[in-house]
């Protein structure tokens, strides 16, 4: 009952990181990917994206605060940091990102720093998101059975 | 069409597909080695490019097919998908979360057989194999007519030379516009050589071609004269054909792109990219057929030496340009630019025969860390061994200080330069007559120098100018738009690098080794043609110097390879420049 109780957990939680816009296809793709040689694999590429990518955002940290701004620079550095969150799906990331090379085109600094922030603060919630996810998955036991998708 | 043509060939087609993956970002890199294993395919990740490059010199008939991302730090996508199809004849696909169409356009212009978009689909890449199975089957059609046409000619002379239109088409796949390619074709075809085996266009192999091609005339080449000028045994008409029909996408790629860029700082080397290179080949004298120097772009108006579109601007123009000349002005970048041009080449080689000295000596290189592989592309550079990646840095930078001036100050901005030269120079065996190409650049400063040499000191760097670009460009890893974009591209890289250097420095040192030089253009042009073929050598030699750029269209092929000559500059600094 426990069990099943807790799968239910996970595929709701799966369901609305969906609804809500925090994850896309390309997160499925993952899924589709884990299997007995690599049971794990989803979570691993999660933590391996969010350990690369704080670098990233660091570079863009100190890019940012340089003056005057180097927008060639971010806009190289976001591309960058936009492909690697495509990667497992982040989609209101990737859409932060989007809007701030917009900025970065437009020369506009402080639109940069403003979605900059956001981008930040969507990063952050997603990965809590995911380690709760992640966490539940565990604890429901072998993740093939409630979340492979057919 | 049979299998049989893989070199591994596998049963059960296409599992087993020997896929080499080359992205930087490691999250990415996971998981398209997870997919491709998924479909069954033989994966190789790398997460450098010029790592991968050597991968793939080191096991020439390792891989299949090639996956790549665009954007890169230490080099350009670009440049490595023409790297690899050109040295390696395969199938690249590219990948980026940019679908821009222009980038897209790129990329089928560069060679690409096909680009992704990322986020990357698993299905998308179930389809991979068909890129690779392609290629076979066009490999085996042209086979397949040079056979025929191989036996049709024997025992006569010739006659036919529709037919041997007819199958030059359909080797080369593209229309050949070239009307040398049907006084070419009058050659046999060896059959025992028409096997399926690929022909690896090696540092060396490649080196020969681009000579011949000088030699000749870029406008008069064709298939039949190159093969009988390279003297190659085992080489038949038909590799020299595709070879020469890849080497003019090349180049055309280059100057286009060079065209573009002339807008900004002149010496974009950018399109040097080993088609250009192979202008540079010509070493001696071809060059004066190409009018690809840009160099009218340089405008020496008031003495200084503006690297204006020093971007070898097609080959095709008049070598005269040596625009690299003009590029160098001021900043000494110049050279960069121009040298690419083919056309200086042909200047340069006037008679800088002598052999750059080892630049090993120098030390200041540590750039090198890229190993050359033999096989390079384009590039003229004789050859460039892996370990002589320290030396091609070394080169770049005597070939900077040597140049002009003698002094300390060169290695400086050698260094900096070295890199990306040391990419271009990587060519470890500067002919001499590279090296004669190389110095040739310094007449170009010569003009000049009548304005600056008072002030050049010894610096010498007029190498610098030369700025690498090209290939050092890519070994940075830096947009090569950078470089090409920059007259110096490198320069300003590596100038920036340098602060010991300024550019004034460097372009008084250019101007000291134009002294000896003599302004004719001629010479310009050889220098540009250096730098080109300097830059070809650096490109993979540089690949540690950073310059990302290099590929930057064409720009590896820009890097004036005659950096590499610069070792010889300084012998020749002595003899020529020294006024």
């Amino acid at each position: 009952m426990d069990k099943i109780n807790s799968r239910r957990q996970v595929a709701a939680m799966k369901q609305s990181l969906f609804d809500q816009g925090y994850l896309d296809e390309q997160f499925i793709q993952l899924e589709e990917l884990q299997d007995d040689a690599n049971p794990n694999f989803v979570e691993e590429i999660v933590t391996l994206y969010y350990r690369d990518s704080s670098r990233l955002i660091s570079n863009l940290d100190h890019t940012l605060e340089r003056n005057p701004v180097d927008f060639n620079k971010l806009d190289t550095i976001m591309h960058q940091f936009k492909g690697s969150s495509s990667s497992i799906g982040a989609k209101k990331v990737k859409a932060e990102c989007t809007l701030f090379m917009e900025y970065c085109r437009a020369r506009n600094g402080e639109g940069c720093r403003r979605s900059f922030q956001q981008m930040k603060k969507e990063y952050a919630t997603l990965r809590k998101k995911l380690e709760t996810y992640f966490h539940l998955a565990r604890q429901a036991g072998p993740v093939e059975t409630a979340f492979r998708p057919k | 069409m049979d299998n049989g043509c893989f070199s591994s060939p596998k049963r059960d087609f296409p599992a087993g597909l020997r896929v080499l993956v080359v992205d930087d970002d490691p999250t990415w890199l996971k998981i398209l080695e997870k997919m491709l294993k998924k479909c069954n395919y033989e994966v190789t990740t790398c997460c450098l490019a010029r790592h991968a490059l050597s991968l793939l010199r080191e096991r020439k008939d390792g891989y299949d097919i090639v996956i790549s991302d665009v954007n890169m730090p230490d080099m350009d996508g670009f440049k490595l998908l023409e790297h690899v199809g050109l040295e390696m004849d395969l199938p690249v696909i590219m990948m980026s979360v940019d679908g821009e169409t222009s980038k897209v356009m790129k990329g089928v212009q560069h060679g690409a057989c096909d680009y992704l978009l990322k986020p990357i689909r698993m299905k998308e890449l179930r389809n991979i194999w068909q890129h690779v199975f392609r290629k076979k089957i066009h490999e085996a059609k042209e086979f397949e007519s040079f056979e025929s046409i191989h036996l049709m000619r024997n025992g006569s002379e010739l006659s036919d030379d529709g037919n041997l239109f007819a199958v030059e088409d359909v080797t080369s796949s593209k229309k050949r516009k070239d009307a040398d390619s049907k006084h070419d074709d009058k050659e046999c075809l060896d059959p025992s050589s028409t096997k399926k085996a690929r022909v690896v266009w090696s540092v060396d192999l490649h080196q020969k071609f681009v000579k011949a091609v000088n030699q000749i005339g870029f406008d008069k080449v064709g298939p039949k004269k190159i093969l009988d000028l390279m003297n190659v045994p085992w080489l038949t008409r038909e590799n020299v054909a595709s070879h020469l029909q890849k080497y003019r996408l090349y180049l055309s790629r280059i100057q286009k792109e060079n065209d573009q860029r002339s807008s900004s700082s002149g010496m974009k080397h950018s399109d040097f990219p080993s088609k250009d290179m192979g202008s540079f080949g010509f070493q001696n004298s071809v060059i004066k057929q190409q009018n690809d120097v840009a160099i009218d772009n340089y405008n020496h108006s008031d003495g200084s030496l503006q690297l204006q579109n020093v971007e070898t601007k097609s080959h095709e123009a008049d070598p005269k340009g040596i625009v690299s000349q003009s590029t160098i002005a001021k900043k000494g970048r110049i050279l960069t630019g121009n040298i690419a041009d083919t056309n200086m080449r042909e200047s340069l080689r006037v008679g800088l025969n002598q052999t750059f000295p080892p630049l090993e000596s120098e030390g200041n290189h540590a750039v090198f860390d890229c190993s050359m592989p033999t096989p390079y592309s384009w590039t003229e550079v004789p050859h460039m061994q892996l370990k002589e990646e320290h030396k091609s840095l070394v080169y770049l930078e005597d070939s900077f200080n040597q140049l002009p001036l003698h002094g300390k100050q060169q290695q400086h901005i050698h260094v900096d330069q070295s890199q990306s030269v040391a990419s271009i120079s990587s060519a470890p065996s500067i002919t001499e007559e590279e090296a004669a190409a190389c110095i040739e650049p310094k007449p170009l400063f010569a003009d000049y120098n009548n304005d600056y040499a008072s002030s050049v000191s010894s610096t010498g760097n007029a190498v610098a100018t030369f700025p690498i670009q090209p290939g050092s460009l890519i070994m940075n890893g830096q947009s090569s738009e950078r470089i090409s974009t920059t007259t110096s591209g490198l320069k300003t890289q590596e100038y920036n690098n340098l602060s010991s250097i300024s550019d004034q420095e460097i372009y008084q040192r250019n101007l000291l080794g134009c002294e000896a030089a003599s302004a004719s253009l001629d010479e310009d042009l050889h220098f540009y043609w250096l730098e080109g073929e300097c830059y070809n050598n650096m490109n993979f030699g540089l690949q540690n110097i950073g310059m990302s750029e290099y590929y930057d269209p064409g720009l590896i092929s820009e890097a004036p390879i005659h950096l590499y000559d610069s070792a010889d500059y300084s012998v020749m600094d002595q003899g020529l420049f020294i006024a």
